[in-house]
């Protein structure tokens, strides 16, 4: 999977409240909850996510709480992929179990600039920033976790095993 | 090498005879744990799997706390369609308004979580059942949906962190300053991807209510779980509480830890969390002229009833200060009968305050003491991420309940001298 965009950069410590504002979750409709997605960090978030598809941010990317509407949310904004020097435990099962891409690399992190273009080569491992010509290597999946995004997501993953009569 | 206690009830509940950090398992389940908010979006992937029937009746829990009793239209049809999915698939854990509580504070209270145990909950602070033993954490609705299909969970092993908590506390010193002075140590993600493992001879001086609030707060450190050995206080409570058969879990005398973090709590003072980290620790008395709006003393972290009782013994014969809100929130149904019976519901309405319902509520701004733009809250409650209780400008202090009812009376962030 290839992903090539501008990028929307923020800091340490993106909690899930401010990914998807407590007053939103008495919904789990995706395009609503994209609607105030980032709202209460970015104002400009929807209109920067119009034009650019890859957050990159700081550490603890997605910590508190563990509403699975975050990684929701930012899915449905158009962004497919988030970079970050490291994720909190619970928003990094979350994004796997839901399809959305996540890369821990500390390097690109700090290094890839807000509005640069930068183009991810998920199999591979390789972030490339094209307005500064840098390369990045992030570490694979583990085989464990490589296997669910095979299956594309822990869903399909299921649906498999409760198809071989494994369970009902 | 020898295990943690984590490591030990992983691999138990893996099947395998041991397991280190980093290792993959796939786990057995002993409950799986959603709300009126998580378990909506798991029940919709449960269906979506293919699922027909939960794994086991009897391991599922559906607590109705965030925004219940109702707020509005949208949060009813959530409970609706929890309730009614709790009733089809006959789930024995489910408690409607009126018997139910805050679900960190009911689960332990009524004995439905126990030593060695592995629990899963669509909720960060499923972590608080480490206080008994159990290896017990947050995971997001797809997984509990997987959960409640399955019965199984899949963890990568984590290594630890040793807490060493050594000495008594003094006064009104509780676990809340624990777990908020550890945090300001160690950092929001001090921890993550870890467990933190408390061990010590300090360990004997807290109450069963001051580790649930210590392993509650795990999370705010990034960590997987926070833990707690079953001793003599912990078997005492568990006794009243569990009657089926529990394992507890004794870490090796050679487990390896990453690092190991002594708190002599015999030194340790209140303690609050400023604006916007719980990282942000500081000694309450050296917080200065920092006026309020509003206090909130309960949650998932200190609505229990020792923290009901530090509350009264401190508000008992004082008034919230004029300009200030003091809502108070017990975290369960038998919490609010205790309250009553030892007159403590009384103390809290001739000061002045409001005692509600038990309600996730104002923690994370759902309702019942929402702030609006410009206002700060002490609370007892464990985030004060921007926007959290309310408008992105107000401000969260946390803080343990002691401080929290001295602040109220005083308007200001307070310590209880000040006031008794």
């Amino acid at each position: 999977m290839k992903i090539c965009s501008k990028v929307i950069k923020y800091g340490d410590h993106v909690d899930t409240d401010v990914i998807i504002p407590a007053r939103y979750l008495n919904t789990g409709d995706p395009a609503e909850l994209a609607a105030h997605c980032m709202e209460d960090l970015d104002s400009d978030f929807h209109e920067k996510s119009l034009s650019r598809h890859i957050i990159v941010a700081g550490r603890n990317f997605g910590c508190g709480s563990s509403r699975e509407h975050a990684p929701i949310a930012i899915k449905a904004s158009g962004i497919p992929l988030v970079i970050a020097d490291s994720f909190a435990r619970i928003f990094y099962r979350n994004s796997i179990d839901i399809g959305l891409a996540i890369v821990e690399c500390p390097a690109a992190a700090a290094a890839i600039a807000d509005g640069d273009e930068v183009e991810a080569d998920l199999d591979a491992g390789v972030i490339r920033d094209l307005t500064t010509g840098e390369t990045f290597t992030a570490a694979p999946f583990p085989p464990f976790v490589q296997k669910i995004i095979d299956c594309g997501g822990i869903e399909e993953y299921v649906k498999e095993r409760i198809a071989g009569g494994e369970h009902q | 090498m020898g295990m943690t206690m984590t490591q030990k009830i992983l691999a138990r509940a893996a099947g395998v005879p041991s397991c280190s950090a980093g290792e993959l398992l796939m786990c057995k389940l002993d409950m799986v744990l959603g709300n009126d908010i998580t378990a909506p979006v798991a029940i919709n992937e449960f269906f979506k799997m293919g699922a027909t029937k939960v794994f086991d009746p009897d391991k599922i829990a559906l607590i109705p706390d965030h925004f219940v009793p109702n707020k509005d239209i949208k949060s009813a049809e959530n409970a609706k369609m929890m309730r009614e999915f709790a009733r089809s698939q006959g789930v024995t854990h489910y408690y409607e308004v009126g018997r139910v509580g805050i679900e960190h504070a009911l689960l332990p209270e009524q004995g439905i979580v126990a030593p060695g145990e592995v629990i899963i909950g669509a909720d960060s602070h499923t972590c608080t059942y480490g206080a008994v033993g159990a290896f017990s954490t947050g995971v997001g609705s797809t997984d509990m949906g997987v959960g409640m299909a399955i019965g199984e969970c899949w963890f990568k092993v984590p290594e630890a962190i040793r807490v060493v908590l050594t000495g008594k506390p003094r006064g009104y010193v509780s676990g809340k300053d624990v777990i908020l002075h550890l945090i300001g140590e160690i950092g929001v993600d001090g921890a993550l991807y870890q467990s933190l493992e408390f061990t010590g001879d300090g360990v004997a001086s807290l109450s069963m209510d001051s580790r649930l609030t210590i392993a509650n707060m795990a999370i705010e450190a990034g960590a997987k779980n926070g833990i707690f050995p079953v001793d003599d206080v912990c078997r005492a409570y568990l006794a009243e509480r569990v009657t089926r058969e529990w394992t507890a879990f004794e870490p090796d005398p050679d487990a390896e830890y990453a690092r190991t973090v002594t708190i002599d709590l015999s030194s340790l003072e209140l303690t609050v969390s400023l604006p916007h980290l719980p990282e942000n620790a500081k000694p309450a008395r050296d917080v200065k002229d920092m006026k309020i709006d509003q206090v909130v003393i309960g949650s998932c972290t200190n609505g229990r009833i020792s923290d009901m009782r530090m509350a009264a013994e401190i508000l008992k014969g004082h008034k919230v200060a004029e300009n200030v809100r003091c809502i108070i929130i017990p975290g369960t149904q038998q919490v609010v009968k205790t309250c009553l019976a030892e007159g403590l519901v009384d103390i809290f309405i001739d000061a002045g305050a409001i005692f509600t319902m038990p309600t996730c509520g104002p923690c994370l701004g759902g309702f019942c003491g929402v702030l609006a733009s410009g206002e700060r809250a002490v609370s007892t409650t464990n985030r004060n991420f921007v926007g959290r209780m309310g408008a992105k400008n107000s401000e969260i202090i946390l803080a343990g309940p002691a401080v929290a009812a001295a602040s109220a009376v005083m308007g200001r962030v307070a310590t209880p001298e000040e006031v008794l």
